[in-house]
């Protein structure tokens, strides 16, 4: 057992740290309040190693493991959710390319995501109409020659309109169900790719967020990732990976609550005495601290178990669903300590407010996280 | 970074798992309606080392770390509550002091059959009007030549109605504040001690609690534990590691209590389907094993800071709060999830649910616990 961590994460935790503080703070209330992609940054994530955390080296990635990622990705969402989440999916497409991928697809996309050089990488399984439901997709691939065409249209894709490359699931079977469906790799600029509108959104607004419309949009054979037919089981793969980063997400976002609301409890002032010295406030601090070593504590698990080649599928569903009702509390609760301060757009915790709303939503919601733990816990206990 | 027990840790919690499954969980509803203190598991646990978990080979104990004791804390509650905090005031809370601030000579005579089991001790810290508050302490030892003279009343100590030993905690300088208390050990065969009868209590009720009254107590210098002036210092070291033992405690209840939650709702049908196949059900059963999960990785990572003498305070802080509180939620679920089977006693939730309640009272209340937490996170 050991909590502390080896020296390489700890390494990787204290470089994010320090770009979180210097770079990505001071810029985060102005690129949420304008919905600006922060394309610099990104870049310096990709020459800090961050957007390939756990990609092997020999592709370009810093193969420093799913611990330090999760750890990165806590330290950059307590500076700016919106980048982190930008930053968790280009990393998930990076882990699932080198999982999946053929060593042409490796070495075309994984340097390029990696340093940066493509600003993203997207994952395009939702639909508007199938999100935790894959199996009722409706976007299809069909052969012509050697040449696959896709036709559909995927909705909200983090990034979209900025990714080198998307992977996008689509029915290449479409009597087979479940096993009809396959994984492509579609680069961005692809003709028949079409960027769809883009979505205004309450929280994480720097990120980008948009629809993506495929109108006979024709890839290769060498396009297609992982098997024919088992596109599923790249998408529960990388989705299980991708809890990791949401869980880590949440938990900078615990993180920063607590430390907007303890650092305004102790300046401000009332009735003679700064509000920290009160117990309602000082035990809703608690809770804070509290909440954010389980969801740590709890995410670093799984990931600490994927790490090890063990299953932690179960482990990442609770982490997720723990951290991001953690997370959700939490920034209310800051709202609440911060009170009209709060409220107004000068303090950074109406941000973390708006931001943490949707952690409960994406990469499965709370629901889903429920179904697939229940899932577990019966098949299994008792 | 490792967040799996090692395989000795393993074997610590299988071990105590057989054991609780054979001999706790058989007897606990009837140890609970009786009242009855279950002196032939405590000789079993003894034998198995469990008295002294912790406490080096040595000194009489099992020699293991404290994430073993944690583990073992979780198991033996799991099947009993009750003999659960018999067991963790005999380890957290009298043989871990004795052997951090004792003499070799308080070692041999006070830690030694007590690690090993043979004999029992008690903690007394809170009074009729003090409990989280150890300036409101009336208990006073005047010192006369080389003896002390203790005078007070001490309440809710469990394991006090059994206790060979208890180590008692009472004002040497009143003057002096949270500096002018110390700490001593007191066997119960000392003339003007004598107990109440034990205490009617809510749950955990095969433990015994009960009020001890100190009249001209006359104490040699070397039962003192620590210096004088010492006693606020041993007293709040050793609730670092209390807490993780009640946090363990609660842990294991709240454990039992899902285990059973899952069976029932396997075996019970509704509107043709088992009810397992609800929602409802199944997002509660969720719900409470993530709970759990979290609740024993707070108190793992707080009992390994302890095994590496990493200041332990907040997260001890922390593991106590989010697990007794965590308890209480999950044993109530799981009455939930019995329906009218869960409110009697031929079923063991109720029980569950009644001693998860003193989890978040005893050492430290959970606002204690808070108010901890609160100044860790305010100090920065």
């Amino acid at each position: 057992m050991d909590f502390d961590g080896t020296e390489v994460q700890q390494a990787v935790a204290a470089a994010a740290r320090k770009f979180a503080v210097e770079r990505a703070e001071p810029a985060a209330a102005e690129a949420d309040r304008k919905a600006r992609f922060p394309e610099e940054l990104i870049r310096e994530l990709g020459q800090l190693g961050l957007l390939a955390v756990n990609v092997p080296a020999v592709h370009g990635g810093s193969e420093a493991g799913a611990v330090a990622y999760a750890l990165a990705v806590m330290e950059v969402a307590r500076a700016d959710c919106a980048l982190a989440v930008t930053m968790a999916v280009t990393n998930m497409v990076g882990e699932t390319i080198a999982r999946f991928g053929t060593g042409e697809q490796k070495a075309r996309c994984l340097p390029r995501l990696a340093s940066g050089e493509w600003l993203a990488g997207s994952f395009g399984l939702s639909e508007p109409q199938a999100g935790s439901d894959p199996n009722s997709m409706s976007t299809r691939a069909d052969l012509r020659g050697d040449r696959w065409v896709l036709n559909g249209t995927k909705q909200w894709i983090t990034s979209g309109d900025r990714a080198g490359v998307v992977v996008v699931w689509a029915r290449t079977d479409v009597g087979a169900g479940n096993r009809g469906i396959t994984a492509f790799l579609v680069e961005g600029g692809t003709p028949g790719l079409v960027v769809g509108r883009h979505e205004e959104k309450m929280g994480i607004r720097s990120s980008s967020t948009v629809s993506l419309t495929f109108e006979d949009c024709e890839v290769p054979a060498s396009a297609v990732l992982g098997e024919l037919g088992h596109g599923l089981r790249v998408a529960l793969s990388a989705l299980d990976g991708g809890r990791i980063g949401i869980a880590s997400q949440a938990t900078g976002t615990i993180r920063a609550a607590l430390d907007a609301s303890s650092r305004y409890a102790q300046e401000r002032h009332a009735f003679g005495k700064p509000i920290s010295g009160f117990q309602a406030i000082a035990f809703a601090l608690a809770d804070m601290r509290t909440a954010h070593d389980a969801a740590r504590l709890m995410t670093l698990r799984a990931a600490a178990l994927k790490e090890a080649g063990k299953p932690f599928g179960q482990e990442a569903a609770m982490a997720k669903l723990l951290a991001s009702e953690a997370a959700q509390a939490a920034a209310s609760k800051a709202v609440q300590i911060n009170g009209g301060y709060g409220y107004i757009d000068e303090f950074p915790v109406e941000r973390l407010f708006r931001d943490a709303r949707v952690q409960t939503i994406y990469e499965g919601t709370s629901e889903i996280q429920r179904l697939v733990i229940a899932r577990h816990v019966l098949s299994r206990d008792g | 970074m490792d967040i799996q027990l090692t395989d000795e840790q393993r074997q610590v919690r299988e071990l105590c798992r057989q054991f609780a499954d054979s001999e706790l969980r058989p007897n606990a509803r009837r140890w609970d309606l009786d009242h009855q203190f279950p002196a032939d598991a405590v000789k079993k646990l003894a034998e198995m080392g469990l008295m002294g978990v912790a406490i080096p080979a040595e000194l009489g104990g099992a020699g293991m770390d404290n994430v073993s004791y944690a583990v073992a804390m979780e198991e033996i509650s799991r099947g009993c509550a009750g003999t659960g905090v018999i067991m963790s005031v005999n380890n957290s809370l009298y043989c871990d002091p004795i052997h951090k601030f004792g003499t070799e000579e308080q070692k041999r005579d006070f830690l030694v059959p007590f690690a090993r089991g043979e004999r029992l001790g008690a903690f007394a810290l809170t009074e009729p009007t003090s409990g989280s508050d150890a300036a409101e302490m009336r208990t006073v030892a005047v010192k006369k030549g080389n003896e002390y003279v203790l005078n007070g009343t001490k309440n809710f100590i469990t394991n006090g109605p059994q206790a060979d030993v208890v180590l008692v905690f009472a004002v040497t300088d009143r003057s002096k504040g949270h500096k002018g208390t110390s700490a001593f050990l007191v066997p119960g065969s000392v003339k003007g001690f004598t107990r109440s009868k034990a205490d009617e209590k809510v749950g955990i009720r095969a433990s015994g609690s009960c009020t001890l009254f100190f009249e001209d107590v006359v104490l040699p210098e070397r039962f003192r534990l620590g210096g004088e002036g010492e006693g606020f210092k041993v007293a709040m070291q050793t609730l670092d590691g209390g807490r993780i033992g009640i946090a363990a405690q609660a842990l294991g209840i709240a454990q039992a209590a899902y285990e059973e939650a899952v069976a029932y709702a396997k075996e019970r049908k509704a509107f043709g389907q088992p009810i397992t196949q609800f929602q409802a059900i199944q997002f509660m059963l969720a719900d409470m094993a993530t709970e759990i999960e979290a609740a024993r990785l707070l108190v793992w990572r707080a009992a390994w800071m302890k095994d590496k003498g990493i200041r332990h305070s907040a997260e001890s802080a922390m593991a106590k709060l989010y697990a007794s509180e965590m308890c209480e939620r999950v044993t109530s679920k799981a009455i939930q999830v019995h329906g009218g089977y869960g409110y009697v006693k031929e079923y063991d939730v109720e029980r569950h649910w009644r001693d998860s309640r003193i989890t978040e009272i005893y050492e430290g209340t959970s606002e204690i616990q808070r108010l901890v937490i609160a100044a860790n996170v305010l100090k920065g």
